[in-house]
């Protein structure tokens, strides 16, 4: 190599400035060393779509579970159930089982929907109390009748429609 | 767009050339008005993916990063891998004394199946010389397929 990294380390020095190298910079000699962010590392996560994850899940094992993995070694056929379970649980949390398992939470949606309908329609009658005039004259039974009566006298839609519906000589609704 | 001009071109002097030039002429080009811009790469056939997969699978130094590498790849495609190809997997994580991984590939077989409720026991069924042969255990033999 015609240039040592020191060398090169320098040149990257003057550039940079002399503060700015101690976080990034990996020097010879240890002097600094970069340093490494947990979510930079390998993680482990349970997906569906990534059956095995980079890391296993338990990363210090206990010596029963070292023990363990030197038995996985041999045949599987001598391991019990009960340590075949173990070694997977050594290696991944949940199963594809626990993972896909839904939740409760779809009841909580939907209680809190019933309950802020509810809210709202309690809001709506007290509106109709408190807040809101009188309604016109217009909707009494008394007055609809004669509007009624008046639009039956102007043959209000005469061929398919409302007044179609009337029966004139037996002044009656048509059955 | 002129290279549908120039294939209407190519179509037109096929007539009149005679029908012995026919079949020199990719299919493409025999319906100008139809044609697409598809590419023209060769399609890798079911075989030879299958073909590929065990290959990978096969090698005698496999490493763990590489097997689960392939193992997710794997489980990326929108197809259930083949029992040969799991075959394979299965051999490379008894090579890599990795159970639990192998009860995992199993696991995630069976998710990747879906609605088809039919695939799963077929490949266990194709797979059980080999299952018995490396002693493992299903994830339905462990109850880990229940909550």
């Amino acid at each position: 190599m015609l240039f040592s990294f020191r060398m090169l380390a320098t040149r990257a020095l003057s550039l940079v400035g002399k503060r700015a190298i101690s976080t990034s910079i990996c020097l010879r000699g240890g002097h600094g060393v970069a340093k490494v962010d947990d979510y930079a590392l390998p993680a482990y996560f349970d997906r569906r779509e990534n059956p095995l994850p980079d890391v296993q899940f338990v990363t210090e094992l206990s010596a029963v579970q070292k023990s363990l993995k030197e038995k996985e070694k041999g045949s599987w056929a001598t391991l019990s159930n009960e340590e075949k379970i173990a070694l997977y649980r050594i290696s991944f949390k949940q199963s594809f089982a626990e993972m896909n398992e839904g939740t409760k939470e779809w009841k909580s949606v939907i209680a809190g929907m019933f309950f802020f309908i509810g809210m709202t329609g309690l809001v709506v009658l007290w509106q109709r109390k408190f807040v809101y005039g009188p309604v016109p004259p217009t909707f009494e039974s008394e007055w609809k009748e004669k509007e009624v009566q008046r639009m039956l006298d102007m043959r209000i839609n005469p061929v398919e429609g409302f007044s179609a519906k009337w029966d004139y000589e037996n002044k009656e609704w048509k059955k | 767009f002129s290279p549908v001009g120039k294939m209407f071109r190519a179509v037109v002097r096929l007539s009149t050339s005679g029908v012995r030039s026919l079949a020199r002429i990719r299919p493409c080009y025999s319906a100008p008005l139809a044609s697409r811009c598809y590419s023209h790469a060769k399609v890798e056939t079911d075989e030879e993916f299958d073909a590929r997969w065990v290959t990978y699978f096969s090698k005698p130094d496999i490493d763990a990063w590489e097997l689960k590498k392939g193992m997710n790849t794997l489980i990326g495609y929108d197809l259930v891998p083949e029992a040969k190809i799991l075959d394979s997997a299965l051999r490379a994580c008894r090579r890599l004394n990795d159970l639990a991984s192998a009860i995992r590939i199993l696991e995630a077989v069976k998710d990747k199946s879906g609605p088809h409720k039919d695939i799963y026991p077929y490949l266990i069924q194709e797979l059980q010389p080999t299952l018995i042969e490396l002693g493992i255990s299903t994830p339905e033999d462990l109850g880990m397929d229940k909550l």
